[in-house]
This record gives structure tokens, sequence and C-alpha cells, in this order.
């Protein structure tokens, strides 16, 4: 990357949110990032849980932070140098959080400024949200082109995310894609989940991918090395989302194909 | 005026233009006749020539339909500097709310938004858990209610609320609250509607309608 190479195409912002917390912003918002980056492209992750922070903590970049978002706006250092460069990508970049600050600390202009100018440098600016509608979700938005919901097939989950909808249709931005993650097999399913068709047919946006729930991905976190590396179902399906971020079209998961088909059969056969 | 007795229209000038008084005790085919010779008469017509007027009509207690205010409309189009600025009755809207008018609107009612509406309401599209849609009259919705519906808002018992897929979290006619499953059948399927009956609400399947809007039933040819 160099920031005085003249590239004339701008880079697109895209903002991770959820509503309910803990349904998988980070998680998906380091893989897609990661998973880019992986197809050649430019990236820059945004961490804008402020007091929050863990974007690093999934990249295994934590010991290497130096300066983070806040420093930027308070101007104790330029945006080039509080990126933090990611251990395997070369076209990866991370602008971390403040941990010790709260949400009050920022404001949507200047993260506006600070995203422009990313994207003046990078193909792609992914957005971690915090979790909630308030405040921090409302900044984290305000900088984006594009918006992805993060859902889990859970009730609570999905009317979260619907109301999250419902406020970023008020913005300007296009409507919103749709991520399911921690997909259950049809066998391990248990009461309040949904089905992939249910909670499509209640958000009525585009379904960008599902990501099963898989232990591997809560031990590639907790190692610092994102599940997009992997050839896991789970990294599969989010090199896929990237894919399709990037306008391909492909599939969703054989997997799951096959448990929508098998249930859309029992449907017709009325025992569904 | 008309064989003497009190005149069915009044006119009166103002700086805001002419007020028309119309008699709302008086029929208003009567009206209309009165005021046509008023406006066509050519004697009495020589005074609406002129500079471009306002004229405010007032119906006093009367309130008047669509087809009604057009036809008041045609009659001043016949004089070209009259101006009709506005209809209006005493306390009330003009235009009676007709009963069998109902409009369309469509999109999401999505968690956390409210769709208020006056009147009947087709409502091509989902309400989802946690959105509510909310109207004075008949709720009809061409998708799926699985949020809360509060039809007859204003106290109007005979209001119904219908659904393709009727799922809702909670249902409201008039003052009556109902919640699933305590009065009706999960395991239903197809369209349904709810109306009240006893002040309680109840839900049937769509082909029963008839029962409630027997006015609306279409018999079939015989
Ligand atoms: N597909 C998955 N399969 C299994 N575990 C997952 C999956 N996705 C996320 N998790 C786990 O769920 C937990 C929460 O994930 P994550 O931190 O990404 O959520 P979040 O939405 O960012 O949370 P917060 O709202 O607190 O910011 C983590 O422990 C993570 O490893
Ligand atoms: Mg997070």
């Amino acid at each position: 990357m160099s920031f005085s190479e003249g590239w004339d195409t701008m880079g697109e912002s895209i903002v991770v949110t959820s509503g309910k917390g803990g349904v998988g912003k980070s998680t998906t918002s380091v893989n897609i990032g990661t998973a880019l980056a992986l197809c050649g492209k430019r990236v820059c992750l945004v961490d804008t849980d402020i007091g929050l922070r863990n974007l690093d903590v999934l990249m295994g970049l934590e010991n290497r932070i130096i300066y983070d978002i806040i420093d930027v706006i308070e101007e104790r250092c330029d945006l080039k140098k509080a990126l933090i460069k990611d251990k395997r990508c070369n076209d990866l970049y991370l602008l971390a959080a403040a941990q010790t600050k709260d949400k009050s600390s920022i404001t949507s202009n200047q993260l506006r400024r600070i995203i422009a100018e990313l994207k003046d440098e990078f193909d792609y600016v992914v957005i971690d949200s915090p979790a909630g509608i308030e405040l921090g979700f409302q900044i984290a938005a305000a900088g984006a082109d594009q918006a992805i919901v993060v859902t889990t097939p859970e009730n609570a989950a999905v009317r979260d995310a619907d109301r999250v909808i419902g406020l970023l249709e008020k913005e300007k931005l296009p409507t919103p894609k749709l991520i399911i993650n921690r997909i259950k097999s049809h066998l391990t399913k248990n009461g309040g989940m949904m089905d992939v068709d249910e909670v499509v047919a209640v958000l009525a946006i585009h379904l960008l991918g599902i990501v099963p729930d898989d232990e591997q991905v809560i031990r590639a976190g907790n190692l610092g090395e994102p599940i997009a590396f992997d050839n896991s179902p789970a990294g599969k399906a989010y090199r896929n989302i990237a894919k399709r971020i990037q306008g391909e079209m492909v599939p969703l998961l054989v997997l799951d194909r096959e448990v929508s088909m098998f249930r859309r059969m029992k449907k017709w056969f009325g025992f569904a | 005026m008309v064989n003497g007795v009190k005149p069915g229209i009044t006119i009166k000038g103002t700086k805001d233009g002419l007020l028309f008084y119309l008699d709302d005790s008086r029929p208003f085919s009567d009206i209309l006749s009165e005021l046509r010779h008023k406006l066509e008469d050519d004697h009495a017509a020589k005074i609406w020539d002129g500079p471009e007027m306002n004229v405010l009509i007032k119906l006093g207690k009367r309130q008047i339909t669509k087809l009604e205010e057009m036809a008041l409309r045609e009659l001043f189009a016949s004089r070209k500097n009259l101006i009709i600025k506005h209809f209006e009755s005493d306390g009330k809207p003009y235009l009676l709310e007709q009963e069998s008018e109902i409009q369309m609107r469509v999109g999401t009612v999505r968690s956390g938004q409210i769709f208020s509406f006056e009147g009947n309401i087709l409502f091509v599209g989902d309400i989802n858990p946690g959105g509510v849609i909310r109207s004075t009259g008949d709720i009809y919705v061409l998708g799926a209610l699985r949020g809360l519906a509060h039809a007859g808002s204003q106290g109007d018992q005979q209001a119904i609320i219908a659904a393709s897929v009727l799922k809702p979290t909670q249902l409201r006619i008039a003052d009556v609250i109902s919640r699933p499953p305590d009065r009706w059948d999960e395991s239903e399927v197809g369209m349904r509607f709810a109306y009240l009956v006893d002040h309680q609400i109840a839900v049937e399947r769509l082909v029963h309608l008839s029962k409630i809007r027997s006015d609306k039933e279409w018999k079939g040819n015989r």
C-alpha cells in the first residue's frame, strides 16, 4: 500500500451491524476483511466499538497497537501511522478502537472524515460497529456506503436485526444485505430457532450468505487466526461472502441447500 | 329569492374573497340548482365578471361526498374568475368519509415502526414482530401480519383485521385487546380475519367474512 500513488477509483465502505450483541459482528468483519484481502483487494478494518475493542484480538494484532482511532481524532498521530498491518495478508490493515475511552469520544463527522480518507487508499473499508441502536451504532453507520446486518437464526436476534434494518432504511444507505450466522444443522436445532427461509421471509432483504455454527470459529478467534484462512465450511462461507460482495454469483453452501431442499419437500407433502 | 322563501345560498364579500353559505337544512339538489341559477343566469351573472376572486364555501353542518364536491366545482368552473379556495363544514372535515373506500399502501413495517392510518387500509407487505399497524377503519394485510394490528382505533367496533398470514403478536379492535393463543388456534392456516363479538375478538377463516359484511356480499349471477 502506498498513500502517495494516485488511485482514482474510490473504495467502498461497509458497516457491519446487528442490533443484538454477540451475534458475530466482529467475527464477520474480520473474516470478510480477511477473505477480501485474500482475493487481492486492499482492505482496512475499522473497529468503532470504542471501549470494547476486539478486532485486534481476533486478528492476533493486540500486541502491535501503538495508536488507535481516538489518537487519530485527537491528532496525536496521523491516520497512516495508526494503521496496523496484518501478520499474514499484505493488503490488510486495522484501525483499532481505543480501549480506555467511551462511545461519546467520537462524532459522526470525525468518523466520516476518517473513512473518506481511507476510501482513497483502500478498495474496501469494513467498519465493525458496537451492538445496540444507540449513538455508537449511528456513528458507525454514518461513514458507510453499504451495510451488512448480521443475525443468528434466533427470534430475538432477528427482531433486533429487523429494527436495525428499519433504522438503516431511514439513512441514505442502500438496502442492507443480510448474513445469517451460527446456523445449526437441522438435527441439533432447538426451540426458538428459525429456518434460513423464515429469517429471509421476515427481514425481506437480500441474503449475502449463511455461516454454519462451528467450534472452529471460536477457536480461531481465540488464537487470533481468522477462520477465513481455513478450509472449514465456515471459512469457505466467509470466502463465498467476500466473492458475493465483489459481485460474483456464488450459490449458498451445498450442505445448507440440501437441508432446505429437504425441508421444502416436507412442506410440499404437508407435514412440516 | 326562489318562490320568496329564505335563500338557500347567501353570499358575502370579505377581504379574503367571496363567502358562499350553503344552507344545510335544504336538500343538496336544491342548493345545486339555485347555485346554477345564480352563476349561469345572465342577468344575475353580470356581477360575476370581473377580476379573479377567491371563493370559500361554507357548508354549515353538512358534509359532502367527493361527487357532490365535483358537482359544485363544475358549476363554479363556468365562471373563470371564481376560484374555489376551500370547503368548510362546522367542526368536521367537509368530506364524508366513505365507508366503501379503501386505500392501499405498500411496504414493510419493521420492528419499532408504527404505521398509522385513517380509514380502511389495504397494506401490501408484512408487519413484522415488534411493528405496529393502526387504523381507524378496517385493516387488510396482503402479506404476513406478525406484529400488532389495531383496527377501529377511534372506537369503531365494526372494524375488522384480515391478513393473508394472520400470526400477530397482538390484535386490537376498538378498545378490545387479544393475544394468541388465548382466543385463536395457532395451527390454523390460510387467510383469516378478526372481528368483535360480545366485546371479544374472534378469528375466522376469510370465507366467513360475508357473515359480518353481508352488505358487501357478491351473490353471484342467477
Ligand atoms: N459461526 C460461528 N460459530 C461459532 N461461534 C461463533 C460463530 N460466530 C461467532 N461466534 C462466537 O460468538 C461470540 C461472539 O462473536 P462476536 O464477538 O463476533 O460477536 P459481536 O456481535 O461482535 O459481539 P458484540 O456485540 O459484543 O460486539 C464469539 O465467542 C465468537 O467466537
Ligand atoms: Mg463486536
